[in-house]
């Protein structure tokens, strides 16, 4: 298969993901047992008006028209209007994603720079007490409910130790002796571009809690993933070559082994973007975080579907991209997967 | 009479043990292996246990009407005590009793899930795998969909929109497995399929349906219910997860997520509420992963740490 081929067969079953995606919200909301229009025309409505809020919200049209015309509004940026805050849902979107963005983004460093570290290290040093230790506390972070750790790390650094904030994105008094200039919503990033550095400390100092816990899992897991790559290519032959040859140990894990682990680990990084994402609904609703999570789980307790219809899309466009994205990287490192 | 039924039975069971040696012998030396992994030993014992709770909620709980949710605005808050062990919440209700009956969903959720993907997964995955051709694509894609897509969302929007509640919550975690269960059994079908005995059975006039039923599933089962096992710490952490956004089961409902997010706002006054149903969570998702994992290095040897 050419790399024509292959970019031209992932971007195909993008289509049909977000395709199937899109019918599956589409489908759920039709078939709910609250009627819509009810919602939309308020709690004390007349069935007239009820009567009227289906025709603005053309419910009264057969099934598959109405999703034609769901798809061609969703191209062409109209995501429908939130039933809770009145704004297009589109806006309200792009309006809470950057913040939670910036805590995907730390917390996916974190884990990587840890994850791979550890990994690379418990997998050099096989057996020893710090694989050990590695194993029972990688195993404990993808146990631990990250809503649990969130409290008892508020618990340690705020009750007992007294140095962290454990709630909103930056101190209060801070945010207004040093208003930060909105840009993109993300609190940390929006300080540092326009120089106001204490803003921006204490933004960070707000996002290390958030950061640690939302991180712990997919540090889990890449540790994990990574000890078990760097161990399969720590056995293969042409590591057994170098050894043989005298190559010095630290060459060939720094530069052969762990270079011929990267794949699967990217792989397992790409795919928990997408979960670092969904994190943050548990992560922003305990750190009274300004985010898309928060956002998320309102609209979802409000019961607004536009919002929650428009949340699903947000979800499946960014994982189906991110995963292009990596796919396409893995596909640079390792030729072999276009050919397969 | 009764004496000549035992005979044949034991006479049937020996024929069984002798046909079934080598498969018996690996299954006992990998019994052995298992049991030497004291880890895992453990988490058996901790997830039995629970299961003991969870059944005996009513009689081991000190306080089963609290438990089941029945306030006690008198003793609000009160710090774990000889009396309430684990203290009580914000409407005087005894923890502990709370976090005994809280086993129940979990456990219960647990088995119906694995449940559904023991059924879904083989009839799916076995039509798919066995059949080939257009009615394997349309599945395969169909799986690919869900796949694709972090499914939490999914699972999400579901409970949301159709209202929370137990069936709901099952359900729409049984929506996040299902394709998963559906493609290992499919791979493990287009194995089986080009294996000796279903080419003689099919060169033998044998149905489809009977190939499948008896040929192919039996045999695919296996792989399905140890990723099952694997997979349960997930499903209770989505359980746990849903119900603490408030999109799982309802209030007063006992159920730890919903218990540790009811003590959120009291974190640093009473931590008890929140931290006592919270390591109830840790300690069953810990237990399954740890049967995961030792049930893994049984299974295949060269991951083994």
């Amino acid at each position: 298969m050419t790399v024509r081929r292959y970019l031209i067969r992932r971007l195909a079953l993008m289509v049909l993901v977000l395709f199937g995606v899109t019918v599956v919200t589409f489908l759920l909301v039709r078939v709910v047992p609250n009627d819509p229009a009810a919602i939309y025309a308020g709690p004390r409505a007349r069935p007239e008006q009820i009567q009227e809020a289906r025709r603005i919200l053309g419910l009264d049209r057969p099934l598959y028209v109405q999703y034609g015309i769901y798809i061609s509004d969703l191209v062409q940026g109209d995501w429908g209007t939130s039933l809770r805050t009145r704004r297009p849902v589109l806006d309200d979107l792009l309006a809470f994603l950057p913040y939670s963005l910036q805590l995907v983004f730390l917390s996916l460093l974190v884990s990587i720079i840890v994850g791979v570290s550890l990994g690379a290290l418990t997998a050099y040093k096989k057996g020893g007490w710090i694989d050990n230790g590695t194993r029972v506390l990688a195993i404990g972070g993808v146990s631990m409910p990250s809503f649990v750790l969130a409290i008892l790390l508020q618990i340690l650094f705020f009750r007992i130790l007294g140095v962290l904030p454990v709630s909103n994105d930056i101190d209060i008094t801070i945010s207004q002796t040093h208003p930060i200039t909105e840009i993109t919503g993300a609190t940390a990033f929006d300080a540092l571009i326009t120089g106001n550095f204490t803003a921006f400390g204490s933004a960070m100092e707000h996002l290390i809690l958030p950061v640690l816990t939302l991180a712990a899992f997919s540090t889990g897991v890449i540790t994990r993933m990574t000890r078990s790559a760097m161990l399969e290519s720590l056995g293969q032959d042409y590591i057994r070559m170098a050894k043989a040859m005298g190559v010095p140990k630290r060459t060939i894990v720094l530069r052969y082994a762990l270079k011929n682990a990267m794949a699967p680990v990217l792989t397992i990084a790409g795919l928990e973007v997408a979960f670092l994402l969904v994190g943050t609904f548990f992560v922003e609703r305990i750190f009274a975080l300004p985010g898309l999570g928060t956002y998320a789980t309102t609209s979802m307790l409000s019961l607004d579907y536009p919002a929650i219809m428009g949340i699903t899309v947000l979800m499946a466009l960014f994982y189906v991209f991110i995963n292009l994205i990596v796919d396409l990287i893995i596909a640079k490192l390792d030729p072999r997967v276009v050919l397969s | 009479m009764s004496g000549a039924t035992r005979t044949d039975a034991a006479g049937v069971l020996g024929e069984w043990r002798l046909r079934h040696a080598s498969g018996l012998s690996e299954a006992r030396h990998n019994l052995r292996v298992f049991l030497r992994d004291k880890l895992a030993v453990l988490g058996i014992a901790w997830v039995l246990f629970m299961l003991v709770l969870a059944i005996g909620a009513p009689v081991i709980a000190p306080y089963p009407e609290q438990g089941r949710g029945k306030s006690n605005l008198s003793e609000r808050f009160e710090a774990p005590s000889s009396k309430h062990w684990f203290g009580t919440d914000n409407l005087g209700r005894d923890v502990l009793s709370r976090v005994i009956f809280g086993a129940r969903i979990p456990l219960l959720i647990s088995a119906l899930v694995a449940g559904s993907v023991l059924i879904i997964g083989p009839i799916l995955g076995g039509l798919a795998g066995y059949y080939g051709g257009l009615l394997d694509e349309t599945i395969m894609r169909i799986t690919d969909i869900f796949l694709a897509f972090p499914a939490l969302i999914l699972a999400m929007a579901f409970v949301a929109i159709l209202g929370p509640s137990l069936q709901n919550l099952a359900l729409a975690i049984v929506i996040t497995w299902w394709p998963w269960y559906t493609r290992l059994v499919r791979g493990q079908a287009v194995s089986l399929r080009q294996r000796p005995y279903v080419e003689a059975a099919k060169t033998m006039g044998v149905r489809n349906g009977t190939i499948v039923t008896r040929h192919i599933l039996p045999n695919a089962f296996g792989p399905v219910i140890v990723a099952i096992t694997l997979d349960l710490g997930t499903v209770i952490l989505e359980v746990a997860g849903l119900s603490f956004l408030g999109l799982g089961v309802k209030p007063p409902t006992p159920e730890w997520g919903l218990m540790v997010s009811e003590g959120v706002e009291y974190v640093l006054e009473a931590w008890w509420i929140s931290i006592f149903p919270g390591i109830a969570i840790f300690l069953l998702v810990l237990a399954f992963n740890v049967i995961g994992d030792g049930l893994r290095d049984v299974l295949d040897p060269r991951m083994k740490r």
